[in-house]
């Protein structure tokens, strides 16, 4: 029984435990130095002979330790600065540690700060062939592979424009689709999803479910916390070259998203609660019933409505109120927010309490949900308060059939002659 | 439970130099067509260019200068010295700034930056091999008779591509540091190029009282042996040249340890020449 209801993540997970690593990160240190002042030519040299020798050192990494196993989807999260791509150009063998050890496993493919090496004079045909010898392959066999790559990257039209004329999005295609179709045993890649358009991101998914699939390491460099939550089975923090946290990915998640938004909640605060919340807080959550009664557990498609009271303390012009909802286990069933429903909530007052509600049928499957509210500003960067888990609600139904959610739906069957 | 197969590949020495050939000669190969992208001529470009070049070079010094009547095939002596001369200048010229202008490569990719240097040497190849076809040509159709000392001539370009590899990586590496370097070598260029027997002969212009140590100089000693071994049988080898035979072995010595200087201070440096772009 034990086995049979295992989710295919346990199982994942159990299977990287005892997969041998890929690439090893041992206690390593880089250290740049920044001379005050740049002397470039001798000139200045000969005239300041003794003057050069101040320097700012900038730690950009200080005592990594990592093990990465094979197959693994490994997320590195940190904020601008923070030593996320040296310690890339470090694994990629770019870079040398200044001290410590980096080995990697296999054959490595590196797309680093969006980009492969592309020469801009050069046609896409030679980039990508030269990229292919770079990457170990042979004249022939990176010939032979031209094709495949531009077929991913979708520029069949532009194989003999020079890539200086190319946009920036299709630099990133060309060099994310010469980087995958490189067939390594790892890959790293560094925020290539920022820049793709809609159709391109979806398509690089598929090709990390596909490489997940087929075993590959993929070390995965991100500002989005739903990518890292929805694809790594690891991940990393990492700020001013220190390694903050190494483990499950919403926990790194939670935690970069306190480095960046919870400056003021880290004296005493409870946990799960970010934004600085003077301009409004959350006072209270709740679910409701049809009736509009309080509920704490509801039937399987009954009409669900979920509720947030809002104190304002400062006046705030069209906040963004938004709803998060968890199952058991902590997977994202539902989210939504005023600004995708494109509804206003126009100006607040000092002292004004809002109450948002939204209603629901409640598709879920039969088990415990979790109700995250959240108030950001007007476009929903700046995040005013957000409390986790803030109110739950018991699903019951007459079956657990193991989907996310329990869609309503009619059967057609057809025997056939 | 799908079996996790280990990895095993680990390059071998024999591979990572593979690797280091086809690169170079992909490098060098791209580079070479960049030259004539976007010109109407394009390849016919570097025959077009010498026969010009040879055609002024032809008249003003067989015709209007009036060299020396004594030396036999003077105009075709320049130019030879004058084709490899720019061999040179343009390995050790475009070297120096290899590094700095592949700088999205190195910070990007992982391989061996001699690759680089090496690249720009081989390009150079490609145009001397190109436009030798040209000087022969020309040489044939104003009289020089074929000899199998012809043959010489590949050596004596190996011992140039060396001197030029080594010096290239020399520059590519402190140019990365100091920025004078360019200018600094450009003039240097100019006093090589006066000062190596590319435009007289050594052996009869260069007063005999300090002939001895022109010759040193390795460019003068390979254009000398040059001139014996393609433009005129009779004039005299290097070891003739020199007041003793084993002189010679003064500039065969500074090209191989120019080269192994430059060998041994770009593999010094250039690990960390990525983050000091």
């Amino acid at each position: 029984m034990t086995a049979l209801v295992q989710s295919p993540a346990d199982a994942r997970a159990a299977r990287l435990d005892t997969a041998p690593p890929a690439v090893v990160v041992d206690h390593v240190f880089k250290t740049f130095r920044l001379p005050h002042v740049q002397y470039s030519t001798l000139k200045e040299r000969l005239l300041h002979p003794l003057r050069s020798t101040t320097y700012d050192e900038l730690k950009a990494l200080k005592d990594v330790d990592l093990t990465i196993r094979q197959g693994e989807f490994f997320g590195i999260v940190g904020r601008n600065g923070s030593g996320k791509s040296t310690l890339l150009k470090c694994l990629a063998g770019i870079y040398r540690p200044e001290f410590g050890t980096v080995a990697v496993n296999g054959r490595l493919s590196p797309f680093i700060e969006l980009g492969v090496g592309f020469n801009p004079d050069l046609t896409a045909r030679d980039n990508v062939v030269i990229n292919g010898v770079m990457m170990g392959l042979t004249r022939k066999q990176a010939i032979r592979s031209f094709d495949e790559v531009i077929a991913f990257a979708e520029l069949e039209e532009f194989v003999d424009l020079k890539l200086k004329n190319y946009s920036s999005g299709m630099t990133v295609r060309l060099g994310f689709a010469t980087a995958i179709q490189m067939n390594a045993d790892v890959l790293l890649v560094d925020e290539v999803l920022a820049v793709g358009d809609a159709a391109f991101q979806q398509k690089c998914f598929e090709e990390f479910n596909r490489l997940k699939a087929a075993g590959k390491t993929v070390i995965f460099v991100t500002h989005d916390m739903h990518q890292t939550e929805r694809y790594c089975d690891r991940a990393m923090l990492i700020e001013r070259g220190d390694v903050l946290t190494i483990g499950e990915p919403h926990a790194v998640a939670r935690a970069y998203n306190e480095l960046n938004f919870g400056r003021l909640v880290t004296d005493g605060a409870e946990t799960g609660r970010y934004g600085d919340q003077r301009a409004c807080e959350i006072t209270d959550a709740w679910f409701e019933d049809a009736e509009g009664a309080r509920i704490g557990e509801i039937a399987q498609y009954e009409r669900l409505t979920m509720c947030a009271r809002i104190r304002f303390h400062l006046v705030v012009e069209d906040p963004v109120v938004g709803f998060s909802v968890r199952n058991d286990v902590g997977h994202t069933v539902f989210i939504t927010t005023t600004e995708w429903a494109q509804a206003t909530t126009g100006r607040c007052e000092i002292g004004q309490e809002l109450i948002a509600r939204i209603t629901v049928d409640a598709v879920m499957s039969p088990t415990k949900y979790d109700l995250t509210p959240s108030v950001a500003r007007q476009g929903g960067a700046d995040v005013l308060d957000v409390r986790e888990d803030l109110a739950s609600v018991y699903v019951h139904g007459t079956r657990v059939t193991g989907g996310l959610i329990d869609l309503p739906h009619t059967f057609t069957l057809e025997h056939g002659p | 439970m799908m079996p996790v197969v280990p990895v095993t590949h680990t390059p071998t020495r024999k591979d990572e130099v593979k690797r280091l050939v086809s690169l170079t000669w992909t490098l060098a190969l791209t580079d070479w067509k960049l030259r004539f992208y976007g010109s109407v001529l394009g390849l016919a470009w570097t025959l077009v260019r010498p026969f010009a070049l040879f055609g002024v070079v032809y008249v003003v010094f067989t015709q209007i200068a009036g060299l020396d009547e004594n030396v036999p095939n003077y105009g075709i002596y320049i130019l030879f010295a004058l084709v490899l001369f720019n061999f040179f200048s343009e390995m050790t010229g475009t070297a120096v700034q290899a590094l700095v202008s592949r700088e999205s490569l190195l910070r990007k990719m992982q391989f061996n930056p001699v690759v680089i240097p090496l690249s720009v040497s081989v390009t150079a190849l490609l145009n001397l091999g190109m436009t030798l076809i040209a000087v022969f040509i020309f040489a044939i159709s104003t009289g020089v008779q074929p000899t199998w000392s012809w043959l010489e001539l590949p050596v004596i370009v190996a011992l140039l591509f060396l001197f030029g590899t080594g010096i290239g990586m020399l520059l590519s590496v402190l140019y990365v540091r100091f920025r004078d370097v360019e200018p600094i070598w450009d003039v240097i260029t100019q006093i090589l190029f006066y000062g190596s027997a590319v435009l007289y002969v050594a052996v009869s212009t260069v007063p005999a009282s300090f002939r001895q140590g022109f010759l040193c100089n390795p460019l003068a000693a390979l254009f000398t042996q040059m001139r014996h071994a393609v433009v005129d049988p009779g004039a005299p080898t290097i070891t003739q040249a020199f007041n003793r035979p084993q002189y010679a072995l003064i500039p065969l010595g500074i090209i191989l340890g120019t080269f192994a200087l430059g060998v041994w201070f770009f593999l010094r440096e250039s690990p960390r020449v990525a983050e000091n772009l």
